[in-house]
């Protein structure tokens, strides 16, 4: 479980503070939970708060319990993030060694990583690109393989902020299914209003702040709404 | 030109077959003795011998040479320069060492998996843990300087199709600018994926 507790954070800038997230208090526990909303309202904020990629500069956020400022790599063990351009995130020559990296921690056997970490490329479809250096991908399968890196580490939580953003149509849709599939609790960032309707709850972000919070389709209705405003 | 660095090649040769830590002081020694020795006869051995490497390593002459491809542009203009300024010696001592040791960090890397360079690196630095150091930090940062070199190319390949595109192409400032802001950009978003991934919590 997610819990937001007055949670606001503000950057310094040369023309003085500039609240990014207003105090928010939230509590997330369906498995599938969508953010809607412009870009710059805040939403990427919203999403980096949850595994302490930002902390808060004021209020509390926790995950399972955790606080992420006082706990912030225990909650990272628990709370995978895959970002927008996956170009940024796999960081080793080629596929395997990508997943393996994110597995050093916990299996310290080589043989044993090397099994795991082909096993975590096979539920993305990428076991026939093991060996394959992650510069010959196309945009779809290095967003699967950033996933893969992720889910390596079993995390109890993925937060997603606008994984389909730079994808076709069609690997769109393989990386939504993927995502949305997954037994583990999803928050999902993100443009695409069709994607965001297949979740069980959607937040719309305005101007640093939650503006609507519950059903996906309302949630859409709103943020057209919104959109459409003069 | 993007694969420079990084790209293991699975293989059986002997080269393949050499532990990654002593494989790592050997080419530390290769190196040290190309500095070490002086003139253009030794450049030329060591040339030879990093040569006879890639083949030993079983290497593909063709997709070498495409890696190579953008080195040996700059080797010319580097010789050219060398030449007109300090002799030919001068300019084949620099020229064949510059060469040989790219090759054989190019070998290096060709034989030996990442995975393995970060246990060894990790183990050859945990006596120094009692002051300070983080072993898996460091092999860590050894592995991503592996993969910043080809994307830092990358990179500056689409920097400079921007500025072409804007009729931009002999203008410094718009080639290194951009790739300055996009390279610390991209710096900070690996840091961020890496933090995401908890790698460098320990």
């Amino acid at each position: 479980m997610i819990e937001l507790d007055q949670a606001a954070v503000t950057v310094e800038t040369t023309d003085g503070p500039l609240v990014v997230l207003e105090p928010t208090t939230l509590t997330l526990d369906e498995p599938r939970v969508a953010v809607v909303g412009a870009n710059g309202s805040g939403k990427s904020t919203l999403a980096r708060l949850l595994n302490g990629l930002v902390e808060p500069t004021s209020g509390h956020v926790r995950v399972g319990g955790l606080d992420t400022v006082d706990e912030g790599p225990a909650v990272r063990r628990r709370v995978g993030f895959v970002f927008t351009n996956p170009d940024a995130q796999l960081v080793m020559p080629t596929c395997l060694e990508d997943v393996a990296l994110s597995l050093r921690r916990t299996v310290r056997d080589k043989a044993a990583r090397r099994a795991r970490a082909l096993e975590v490329l096979a539920s993305v479809g990428l076991e026939a690109k093991a060996d394959t250096s992650v510069h010959a991908l196309s945009g779809g399968q290095k967003q699967m393989l950033a996933l893969a890196g992720v889910l390596a580490t079993d995390p109890d939580v993925l937060v997603a902020d606008e994984p389909t953003t730079l994808l076709d149509l069609r690997n769109t849709r393989l990386v939504a299914d993927r995502l949305l599939s997954l037994r583990q609790q999803l928050v999902l960032v993100t443009h695409d209003l069709d994607l965001a309707v297949r979740c069980d709850r959607a937040l719309v972000v305005d101007a640093a702040r939650v503006v609507f919070d519950g059903d996906p389709a309302e949630a859409v209705a709103h943020y057209r709404a919104l959109v459409a405003a003069p | 030109m993007t694969d420079l660095l990084g790209a293991y090649r699975p293989g059986r040769s002997v080269l393949h077959r050499i532990p990654a830590g002593p494989k790592l002081g050997l080419l530390a020694t290769y190196g040290a003795i190309a500095v070490a020795l002086h003139g253009p006869a030794s450049a030329v051995v060591l040339l030879v011998v990093s040569l006879a490497l890639t083949l030993v390593a079983g290497m593909p002459v063709r997709r070498t040479l495409r890696q190579v491809r953008g080195l040996l542009v700059l080797a010319v203009v580097v010789a050219a320069f060398q030449t007109w300024q300090r002799g030919w010696p001068v300019a084949v001592h620099v020229v064949g060492d510059l060469l040989a040791l790219v090759l054989a960090a190019l070998v290096f890397t060709a034989t030996t998996p990442v995975d393995d360079v970060l246990t060894a690196v990790e183990r050859g630095l945990r006596p120094f843990r009692r002051l300070g150091v983080r072993p898996e930090r460091v092999a860590l940062a050894f592995s991503l300087v592996l993969r910043a070199i080809p994307g830092i190319l990358e990179t500056a390949r689409e920097t400079r199709a921007a500025a072409k595109a804007r009729g931009l192409e002999r203008s410094p400032r718009a080639l290194l600018v951009p790739l300055a802001v996009r390279t610390v950009g991209r710096a900070y978003e690996t840091g961020d994926a890496l933090a995401a991934r908890g790698l460098g919590d320990d």
